[in-house]
């Protein structure tokens, strides 16, 4: 029984934005932080030159010259502390140093990068979320095929991986019936697979806890109770159900963002599409350690920012939470 | 002038679901402005009955009647559509907890509204003022304010009366109330009874649905007793109440703890096996104290408010052999300060002595030692066994002091313990889980019991049990003190328990003792404004005095 | 408070369970037999396979599947279903070593947390709070990055990939369970906090570390294929689940069964583990 006291109403709503909105900047640095201290330590605790290891591992036989430029480059003569401090400052400034396999500015090659697998990825969340709701009310509302519905979606969507779907609604879609294009490109026939791709496995894991929490609200006693208030059921799955089941999948749509950002690495890689993804995936390849740097940089950013958007949505959704 | 028909007719009505028939051959019938009250414990089919009265029994039901009449209105084979109608204009329905009947994420005005909306033509802002206008009705005060908040930001008594201004927007012919203020505080619920017994000078039928035949007594006009999805007993109020025919109402009269006095068996299981009062120990005035509470005050700090005193300044003393009875609504201190007695919770400040020595403030290590001699049952047995424990592991672990799970160890201490407690001791291998509410907290107190103790410390303990069950475990109390020379801190919201239980009691309210004393002297005449008040409201029934 | 115990309502478990318990039990079967078949194929591949997972027939290669080739070949004339047994081995190895790693720390991380007190607590949380912040794939293939391909690094970043879910998890159980009416109990009788850490505390929370690990399997396996079909696990000879479908991905245009089958295999393994684990779960709880 918790009633909001009167002095929590009168503390100024401006005050507690601002914490939260500082408490969010202080993580999401923190987490940028570590990650870049991680791997600043990471290369140097391979056995071997970290020089070498800069330039692409013990494989890449760097010459003596590029290796002497990469000792230059990364300070590496100086003290450890030193080194570790400079390259933080450089992170901090913005410069995130130059990729070896591409020959340019990671952040230049960050640029051209993430709006493509940005429109991937946001589209993926929309169709999943369209799914996941239409999935949600239609399994409750055919009793015993939706529980059995219901049950089958959360094993696709926990033992389906990108990998193998993208391959099978490629042989189907492209190499049998020739509808659409096996390699991705930014036009609406080229994203379909893609984003069928991403979105299928997740519309299955968030329509499982939408339609749990709806079948929930479905059978409470606040449904019961419109019901013998006269409302019908379309009545209590507009004004009541729906709602509620929409507020985990709020909550969950960071994450759900996470994972869509690990599977379009498999999903880029595919499909040929340029990306975010990809370029890890040929970054880690050749050991381009700026460039991983640089991308595991941006998606912990993204990540962190993310989270923080899906905070603020649950709490204007949702009125019992306090809106920041 | 032609007499208006009844507001239900009920013949024959029978609900089943799959096989299982849950509600048989169930007949009554409710003239305007009448209470009829159902009263039967967990699963006597009575809130099914109330349910398939506005056809919502449910998924996979069937229900069957000869007659179902609603004013006058055959309804017995209406279709969902035609129900809708009905609902909410002709009946209104009042359900358990609000918070829950309530929809949490929406304003309160909104949920009374919708019931203006469906049946009614009227124009947003003339919805508006008649949901302002009902919110005044049912008693809340700053309605503008009110309908604007969500049902969690009201408190229990005042979502109970925002459910009921929904219920009765329409002016209803029938209200059915469904335990309408079993999860309230006394007080509170006092004045919610008395606003819906209001209801009634407006015409409507009321249709009010119990466990507890007490809490009926006042409002109803007629009874209606359910045992097994049938009526075993129906009759106005005051001859089921004061000359109960059948065995089971008589056995649910009994069980009322209310107006019995001490010692006095209130199940007809319990066969005094001595002349129980006499057998007890006389209190002497040199009577030692075995649990003394000296000035226990205790705060706790929430996140950006100022801290909560949640116990202050309370004091007591339990005798050997005595039960001292603490009374208190939700919020009162009442858990606090047995957490506190039972040494999980140092106070701020004040001290608590057990058996004459520090029991406060001094290392668990040196505290662990004299635990055996204090011991404790809770609302809820279940919660406080391992789920991976039998039944006899349970007990043996409690007997060689944690030493052995094994319960061939102690065979015959636990046959011992079981037969104490009424258990029977084929359930040794059986998983707490199994078990009904009844037995789960007689298998507590015999857990309790196991390093004999020479205190008990009970926080509600039969709360959560039905009368019948809960008289059983009662008499099991009184039994074990008597044989035991047990001392109990016995702790209840429950004012006719109390009565029933203790020597001594005390009064708390908002973490303070409000009075204390003699129970006898404080229940007949109460010092305090606080105690008349929870004795006014406390549910009765005239029968005991 | 006084609340009667809720009467049977139509929805009820208890009155659906009779019903379906029959229908519930036959994906239980099917999921014990899928793994079981796996599990003997990773035991004894020599006994399930026909042909030699190595050997190479170019006369025979782009079959179909057919009677000569239950799932046909592969671009060397190599016979895909003795290669899926034989792949077995190696797949479940790396998918249990993993779930072994990654539930070893989470266990770890886990129990500190939820013990340690409120310092070490908010120290794992940040911990944890990082490597979330690298979801998935990303952080095995930064970890990967650092340590240079192989099979042994697959393991570890599958298993590091995997640990935070975990962690969370365990940490959580431990705290419900330190707060919990039982061990309130367990203290009024008596009992010392390191009896109670071990004999209430510890085996309840460890109860659940069965159905993680079940599901962790079938998930470890999922991840540590995808880092091979990326072409960072197994080296293309071995007959193992992702190196397969890495390889078939070249000739998805003529030869759809050397994706579709070895990608099956893997698919029914982590269904399998997954309908396995909720069973666990539920009997569990029951």
């Amino acid at each position: 029984m918790t009633i909001a006291s009167d002095t929590d109403r009168r503390r100024p709503r401006i005050w507690g934005a601002a914490r939260w909105l500082l408490g969010k900047l202080v993580g999401g640095i923190f987490v940028l932080w570590a990650v870049a201290t991680a791997i600043f330590f990471g290369i140097r605790m391979i056995p071997g030159d970290p020089a070498e290891a800069i330039m692409g591992g013990p494989g890449s036989q760097a010459s003596a010259e590029a290796l002497a430029q990469a000792r230059a480059d990364y300070g590496l003569d100086e003290p450890l502390v030193i080194q570790y401090l400079t390259s933080l400052w450089r992170l901090a400034t913005g410069d995130l140093g130059t990729s070896y396999s591409l020959k340019s500015p990671v952040s230049e090659v960050l640029g051209e990068l993430v709006p493509a697998t940005l429109v991937l990825a946001v589209l993926a969340l929309l169709v999943a979320w369209a799914l996941a709701l239409g999935l949600a009310v239609a399994s409750t509302r055919s009793g015993k095929l939706g529980m059995a519905l219901g049950s089958g979606l959360e094993i696709v969507s926990a033992a389906v991986p990108h990998f193998w779907l993208a391959s099978v609604l490629i042989m189907f879609f492209a190499t049998a019936l020739g509808w659409l294009p096996p390699v991705s490109t930014n036009s609406p026939a080229g994203l379909v697979l893609p984003v069928a791709t991403l979105a299928l496995p997740l519309a299955g894991f968030l329509g499982q806890v939408m339609r749990d929490t709806f079948d929930e609200a479905h059978r409470s006693s606040f449904a019961l109770s419109a019901r013998a208030r006269g409302e019908s059921e379309t009545g209590v799955l507009l004004r009541h159900s729906l709602r509620h089941a929409a507020l985990p999948g709020i909550a969950l749509s960071g994450w759900a963002f996470g994972s869509l950002l690990s599977g379009a690495v498999v999903v880029e890689s595919i499909f040929a599409r340029p990306g975010l993804g990809r370029s890890l995936l040929s970054a880690v390849t050749a050991r381009d350690i700026p460039l991983v740097t640089g991308v595991a940089l941006l998606s912990a950013g993204a990540y962190v920012l993310i989270m923080a958007l899906s905070d603020l949505a649950e709490r204007l959704a949702d009125p019992r939470m306090v809106a920041p | 002038m032609t007499p208006s028909p009844p507001v239900l007719r009920v013949k024959n009505l029978s609900v089943s679901f799959d096989a299982t028939e849950v509600v048989s051959q169930v007949s009554f019938t409710i003239e305007p402005g009448e209470c009829l009250a159902l009263v039967g414990e967990s699963g006597s089919g009575k809130s099914v009955s109330a349910r398939s009265l506005i056809g919502l029994a449910g998924t996979g039901s069937r229900v069957h009647a000869e007659t179902l009449e609603l004013a006058g209105r055959d309804v017995k084979d209406l279709s969902q559509r035609s129900w809708r109608k009905l609902r909410g204009k002709q009946v209104g329905f009042i359900l358990q907890d609000a918070l829950t009947s309530l929809d949490p994420l929406r304003k309160i005005g909104k949920e009374i509204d919708d019931a203006l909306r469906l049946h009614t033509r009227l124009s947003p802002g003339a919805r508006a003022a008649k949901v302002i206008d009902l919110l005044t009705s049912v008693g809340l005060d700053d309605p503008v304010r009110r309908a604007g908040q969500l049902s969690g930001e009201l408190s229990g008594g005042m979502r109970q009366r925002a459910l009921i201004a929904s219920a009765i927007a329409l002016d209803p012919a029938l209200v059915i109330a469904d335990e309408p203020t079993t999860a309230l505080d006394a007080t509170i619920a006092a004045q919610v009874m008395e606003l819906l017994a209001g209801l009634r000078a407006t015409g409507s039928g009321m249709l009010l649905i119990s466990h507890d035949l007490a809490a009926v007594a006042k409002v109803a006009d007629s009874i209606a007793v359910m045992q097994g999805g049938r009526i075993v007993e129906t009759g106005p109020a005051e001859q089921i109440l004061g000359n109960p025919q059948h065995p089971y109402t008589r056995a649910l009269l009994a069980a009322v703890p209310a107006g019995k006095p001490r010692f006095t068996p209130l199940s007809p299981a319990t066969q005094p096996a001595e002349p129980m009062v006499s057998a007890r120990p006389t209190v002497s005035a040199a009577a030692e104290p075995v649990l003394r509470a000296r000035s226990l005050s205790r705060s706790f700090q929430i996140p950006g408010a100022a801290g909560f005193h949640a116990v202050q300044n309370v004091d007591f003393t339990l005798f050997e052999g005595e039960t001292l009875g603490m009374v208190g609504e939700s919020g009162s201190g009442k858990t606090t300060t047995a957490r506190m007695a039972l040494g999980l919770l140092e106070p701020d400040s004040g001290s608590v002595e057990l058996f004459g020595e520090p029991w406060s403030q001094v290392p668990e290590a040196q505290r662990r030692t004299r635990r055996p001699g204090l011991g404790a049952i809770y609302q809820d047995p279940l919660s406080s066994f391992d789920p991976r424990m039998s039944v006899g592991a349970l007990l043996a672990d409690a007997l060689s002091l944690g030493a052995t799970r094994n319960p061939r160890q102690h065979r015959e201490r636990i046959t011992e313990l079981l037969g104490l407690v009424g258990l029977e001791t084929g359930l040794i291998s059986r998983n707490p889980a199994t078990l009904s509410g009844g037995q789960r907290q007689r298998l507590a107190i015999a857990r309790a019991l196991a390093p004999q103790p020479r205190v008990l410390i009970c926080d509600e303990p039969v709360s959560a049990l039905d009368v019948s069950i809960q008289a059983q475990v009662l008499d099991l109390l009184d039994d074990l003190q008597q044989r035991l020379g047990l001392s109990y801190l016995f702790i209840t919201h429950d004012l006719s328990v109390v009565r029933h239980m203790s020597d001594e009691v005390l009064v708390m309210r908002g973490g303070q003792v409000v009075e204390s004393g003699r129970t006898e002297s404080v229940f007949t005449d109460p010092q305090h404004s606080y105690t008349r008040l929870l004795l006014a409201a406390a549910p009765g029934i005239a029968a005991g005095h | 408070m006084s609340a009667p115990k809720p009467e049977l309502s139509p929805g009820d478990p208890v009155l659906v369970r009779h019903r379906t318990q029959i229908t519930a039990r036959l994906p239980l079967f099917l999921a014990a037999a899928v793994l079981a078949f796996f599990i003997l194929a990773a035991c004894f591949p020599t006994l399930l396979a026909p042909y030699d997972p190595l050997a190479i027939n170019p006369t025979d290669a782009f079959s179909g599947p057919g009677t000569a080739h239950l799932l046909g070949t592969d671009e060397s004339g190599r016979d895909i279903y003795s290669r899926i047994i034989h792949g077995a081995r190696p797949s479940l190895l790396i998918g249990a070593a993993a779930t072994a790693i990654g539930l070893g720390l989470a266990l770890l991380l886990g129990t500190i947390a939820g013990f340690g007190g409120r310092w070490l607590d908010f120290g794992v949380g940040r911990i944890l709070e990082v490597l979330f912040a690298l979801p998935g794939l990303l952080l095995a293939l930064v970890f990967i990055a650092l340590a240079g391909p192989g099979v042994g690094t697959t393991v570890v970043a599958v298993g590091l990939t995997t640990a935070p879910g975990y962690a969370r998890m365990i940490r959580a159980q431990i705290i419900a369970l330190r707060t919990s009416a039982m061990v309130e109990a367990a203290t009024v009788l008596g009992r010392s906090r390191t009896k109670i850490l071990f004999t209430h505390i510890l085996p309840n929370a460890l109860a659940p570390i069965a159905v993680l690990g079940t599901l962790g399997l079938g998930q470890a396996v999922v991840w540590a294929a995808s880092l091979s079909f990326l072409g960072l696990g197994a080296p293309p000879p071995t007959p193992e689940w992702g190196a397969m479908l890495s390889a078939g991905r070249t000739y998805l245009a003529i030869g759809w069964w050397m994706t579709f089958f070895p990608g099956l295999a893997i698919v029914l393994v982590a269904a399998a583990s997954t309908v396995l684990s909720r069973a666990l779960k539920t009997g569990g709880e029951r």
